[in-house]
């Protein structure tokens, strides 16, 4: 604060007393080099984050994840003095609406979010308001770990990240579903449908916007399309209709022999693991290909559930960390993320007696040590191999996600 | 310094509600210069009235609300009618206030777990009565009518109708307006209808239109059992104040204020209920008949009654159940077995929930009851009531719907930077805490036997001091009841918590709510049953406490 002001103070004071001049280049010349060496110093800002509070904006309608915050949260207290308060979110635009309303209302120091999980249309929003602190990934000494070739760490949704998020977790589109009752599991759309008919009540998915439900249609937008470049851009309204119009023919034969006939939706992918898990249904969507393993080691799901992907490929996608422009604990903030980041870290998320989610590093880059702690990690019996499932979709573009969302809502949760 | 009092009540009171709806009414018509908008204009309301399916959802919200007040007062008039000065009814007056005690959204959430159709009596009956190896594919949660929703509702606000009606019978003398009708030769419950529940109803009306307004305006619970294709207007609101896109801000003030037009569509039918009632209830009072046989109207007044609290009972045990069970599913009767695990692994999540509920809850309740004291104070020492216990002020939180002024609030509190601050919360929680402190505590403290004070000033004590160790300790066990009320109102309250806490606050009732959705039965059992044991917890402590204190005084023992 103070060598903020000192120049302004001696800038004032050179003209009267010019003698002071001399004192002030001395002072200003010397000011720069040491801000400038601390600012880029992970020591200064491991030093500065301690003792602070970093508000973790994420999600928490899942235990799991839950979990693995609190763990996170109880080891960056220990080793770096930070203290981590998840906030639980329902969905992850309440916490960039809160930031974009403290900039509306010139709250630019002391927001109230620090750290936000994030991805998607939600990243987008918030880099286009200039919403976001940074670039900052560069800084952070666990980033030379991550996969920046093969994983798609460092665009999302087809927006250049541009170092303003550092990636997380990887997630891929996958069916869950009980062997027990399902004997082939159908890996279309077609042979979705067909087997709905089949089966009627037996198939649900989350009501959009949920992100998983709204995932679900991009899914099978993506199947029907004759031509998938149109996806991944904005188109005008004209073009949103007749490219989307297969997808609602499609929902309109689908809800009718869909888990109470379309007319009511399970709220997200936990709310479908209790579906399954009672036998309400039979076939569940879930974004962690270790979701089954990790449920059945939970004892949330029955011994029976095993995954499936479908023949032409489901879509995958990184998510992020990023830290708004106005927190109030943004060493602290980047200290969390890089430990977030570290492959021990990484390694107990994969795990899938804990969370069970893909690591964003590159196993090439690490230590041998570091290396030894992922290949021992065991595998869970439910989970797909890397053959399995295939190589990723990428992600739509935002725009699809926004006039989806709004078109299913018309469609479908206007009443009668 | 008591003059002090009831502006300072006033003011904390009515001063949030009405900047709030000034910051929810500016948006409604396009001005919030702190997001570029400064053009007033009718922008926001075409938009709302373009949303898909916004006639569906001012239908089930209006509809809903008014179905729960007629059902609740219905079963309420029926059971005091057919019990009222009965033993059962002196069991049933025990039971009350750790049935209101437990907030809303737990008793909603054990509803929804004991009758869908994967619940719990379905799972008793299945597969050895019904043949089902998996859950039928009927709706019953989340119906398109609200049934579930009213249902849900009607469990809790039924028994907060009854206690406001018992506290009105004792000031309507009912008992012996009953007795009276008899020696006419009414049959009993004929009697009470046409001879006491005409004195009691207009004491009860103001909490007859609060349960109307808060069940057309309901979020917490309707987020459990409503329908979402779509949802109820106001949860549609909230939903809409909290997107990334800040334009449906405006769209979301607008659809806050058409919330206020439901309420009052909702006052003005229920107003043409009443007159029907008066209309066509002189003509069957004057009529005089006597009444015949009375075992049905009983029969179904007690099967309503007790199906009602017996289902929640059994929504309340199935939570503490799940809490401690290592996996139950359909169609067991009971959980495979029985841990402990769960509460280890979710104590670092809950603590922070509990303590941030604990702490705002207590010092609400502190704050009200020395506010409660003092205005109260004041009017027995000037000799007149004030504008705030006379003008109705203190149902306008009641009554009111939440959204139309916590969303304007919120708008205020993060201008002046005090939104996500414990004291803004607390603030807010203060606002509905304080009125059912004060109507709590009104009618014993107004009731305290003016002549110990004469008395004490006669013996040459202050009066400072008369009102600190003759009048207050008299009057402990009503204050500590009081006491109790605030904290499990401020225990339960969920819009304020979300919207001045940004977040930072979570507590039990927050985060029960965002489980519900669809987290992890063991997880929301535990919630579910602190968020039920705190309140009790406070109930227990304001009856063991005064006992203890009074343990040497043989006339301070209650008088049964």
């Amino acid at each position: 604060m103070f060598t903020a002001v000192l120049p302004r103070i001696l800038a004032l004071l050179v003209p009267r007393f010019p003698s002071l001049g001399v004192l002030a280049v001395l002072a200003l010349a010397g000011l720069p080099s040491v801000r400038g060496a601390s600012t880029n110093s992970w020591t200064v800002i491991l030093a500065e984050a301690r003792g602070q509070t970093v508000y973790w904006n994420a999600w928490g309608g899942d235990d799991r994840i839950n979990a693995y915050i609190a763990w996170a949260a109880a080891e960056a207290k220990k080793r770096f003095g930070i203290e981590v308060r998840h906030v639980k979110l329902g969905d992850t635009s309440e916490a960039v609406s809160r930031v974009l309303a403290e900039k509306a209302a010139g709250n630019d120091d002391r927001g109230s979010v620090d750290l936000i999980w994030i991805n998607g249309e939600n990243f987008s929003a918030m880099k286009r308001h200039g919403l976001l602190h940074g670039p900052f990934v560069d800084r952070l000494p666990n980033f030379r770990f991550v996969d920046t070739v093969s994983k798609p760490t460092l665009v999302d949704f087809s927006v250049p990240v541009d170092g303003f998020e550092a990636p997380w977790s990887m997630a891929q589109f996958v069916f869950l579903y009980d062997s027990r009752r399902v004997g082939d599991p159908p890996t279309s759309a077609a042979a979705l449908l067909e087997w709905a008919k089949a089966n009627p009540g037996r198939f649900s998915y989350p009501q959009p916007p949920d992100f998983l439900g709204t995932t679900f249609l991009k899914q099978i937008l993506l199947e029907l399309a004759t031509d998938r470049a149109p996806l991944y851009r904005s188109v005008d309204e004209h073009q949103f209709a007749a490219i989307s119009a297969p997808l609602w023919a499609y929902l309109d034969e689908l809800h009718p022999v869909s888990w109470r006939k379309g007319r009511v939706f399970p709220a997200n992918g936990p709310a479908q693991t209790r579906q399954l898990a009672d036998g309400e249904i039979d076939i569940a969507l879930s974004f962690s290909p270790e979701a089954a393993s990790s449920g059945i080691e939970t004892g949330q799901l029955p011994e029976t559930v095993r995954t499936f992907v479908w023949k032409r490929g489901t879509l995958g996608n990184a998510s992020f960390l990023a830290i708004p422009y106005n927190g109030r604990a943004k060493s602290g903030a980047l200290v969390l993320v890089d430990f977030l980041l570290s492959p021990e870290a990484q390694a107990r998320k994969a795990d899938p007696r804990h969370l069970g989610s893909p690591t964003v590093l590159s196993l090439d880059k690490l230590s041998p040590t570091d290396l030894m702690i992922f290949q021992a990690l065991p595998k869970g019996k439910a989970t797909p191999s890397l053959e399995e499932l295939g190589t990723p979709v990428p992600e739509l573009h935002p725009y699809w996600m926004d006039r989806l969302e709004k078109q299913w809502l018309t469609r479908y949760a206007a009443g009668r | 310094m008591l003059r002090l009092f009831p502006p300072l009540a006033t003011v904390l009171l009515v001063g949030p509600v009405l900047a709030g709806l000034a910051g929810t009414i500016l948006p409604a018509f396009d001005y919030l210069p702190v997001l570029g908008h400064r053009a007033a204009g009718l922008q926001a309301w075409r938009q709302l009235l373009e949303l898909p399916g916004l006639w569906t959802s001012v239908w089930l919200s209006l509809s809903t609300g008014l179905a729960t007040t007629i059902l609740s007062m219905l079963l309420v008039v029926l059971l005091c009618a057919a019990w009222h000065g009965t033993k059962v009814f002196v069991a049933l007056e025990a039971w009350l206030a750790p049935l209101l005690s437990v907030p809303h959204v737990t008793v909603a959430l054990g509803l929804a777990f004991v009758i869908s159709p994967s619940g719990w009596i379905m799972r008793c009956l299945s597969p050895w009565a019904t043949g089902f190896s998996h859950p039928p594919d009927w709706r019953i949660v989340q119906d398109a009518g609200g049934l579930s929703l009213m249902f849900g509702l009607i469990a809790k606000e039924a028994p907060f109708l009854l206690l406001m009606t018992l506290a009105a019978l004792g000031q309507a003398d009912g008992k012996r307006g009953s007795m009276v009708a008899r020696t006419f030769g009414y049959r009993p419950m004929m009697g009470w209808l046409k001879a006491v529940f005409p004195r009691v109803y207009p004491q009860i009306r103001l909490p007859v239109l609060a349960v109307l307004a808060y069940g057309v305006s309901v979020v917490d619970v309707a987020m459990v059992l409503a329908p979402t294709t779509p949802a109820p207007l106001a949860v549609r609101v909230v939903k809409m104040a909290n997107d990334s896109d800040l334009n449906l801000r405006f769209i979301a003030s607008a659809g806050a204020l058409l919330q206020c037009v439901l309420v009052i569509v909702g006052v003005f039918c229920w107003w043409l209920v009443e007159r029907t009632v008066r209309w066509w209830g002189i003509r069957w009072v004057t009529a005089g008949n006597r009444g015949g046989r009375e075992s049905i109207p009983r029969w179904i007044a007690s099967i309503a009654g007790g199906t009602l609290g017996l289902a929640v009972i059994l929504g309340l045990l199935a939570m503490t159940v799940w809490s401690v069970a290592t996996h139950w599913r359909f169609p067991s009767a009971i959980p495979a077995g029985v841990t402990w695990a769960n509460w280890t692994l979710h104590a670092s999540g809950f603590t922070g929930a509990l303590c941030n509920t604990l702490s705002v809850a207590v010092c609400t309740a502190a704050a009200s009851l020395v506010l409660s004291v003092g205005v109260l104070e004041f009017e027995a020492a000037s000799g007149r009531r004030t504008m705030l216990s006379q003008g109705g002020f203190l149902y306008i939180p009641l009554v009111l719907p939440q959204v139309a002024f916590l969303f304007g609030a919120q708008v205020l509190l993060a201008l002046s930077r005090l939104d996500g601050e414990w004291i803004a919360l607390a603030w807010l929680h203060l606002v509905f805490v304080f009125p059912y402190v004060f109507l709590a505590l009104s009618d014993a403290y107004r009731a305290w036997d003016e002549r110990y004070r004469r008395t004490g000033l006669c013996l040459g004590v202050p009066p400072f001091r008369v009102l600190l160790r003759i009048k207050l300790p008299m009057l402990l066990r009503p204050i500590a009841a009081a006491g109790a009320v605030g904290f499990a109102v401020s225990v339960g309250q969920y819009l304020p918590t979300l919207f001045a806490g940004a977040g930072r606050f979570p507590t039990l009732t927050t985060e029960a709510v965002a489980l519900s959705a669809g987290g992890d039965l063991r997880s929301v059992g535990i919630y579910a049953l602190l968020q039920m044991a705190l309140p009790l917890a406070a109930f227990a402590l304001a009856l063991a406490a005064p006992a203890w204190c009074f343990r040497h005084r043989g006339g301070m023992q209650v008088i049964r």
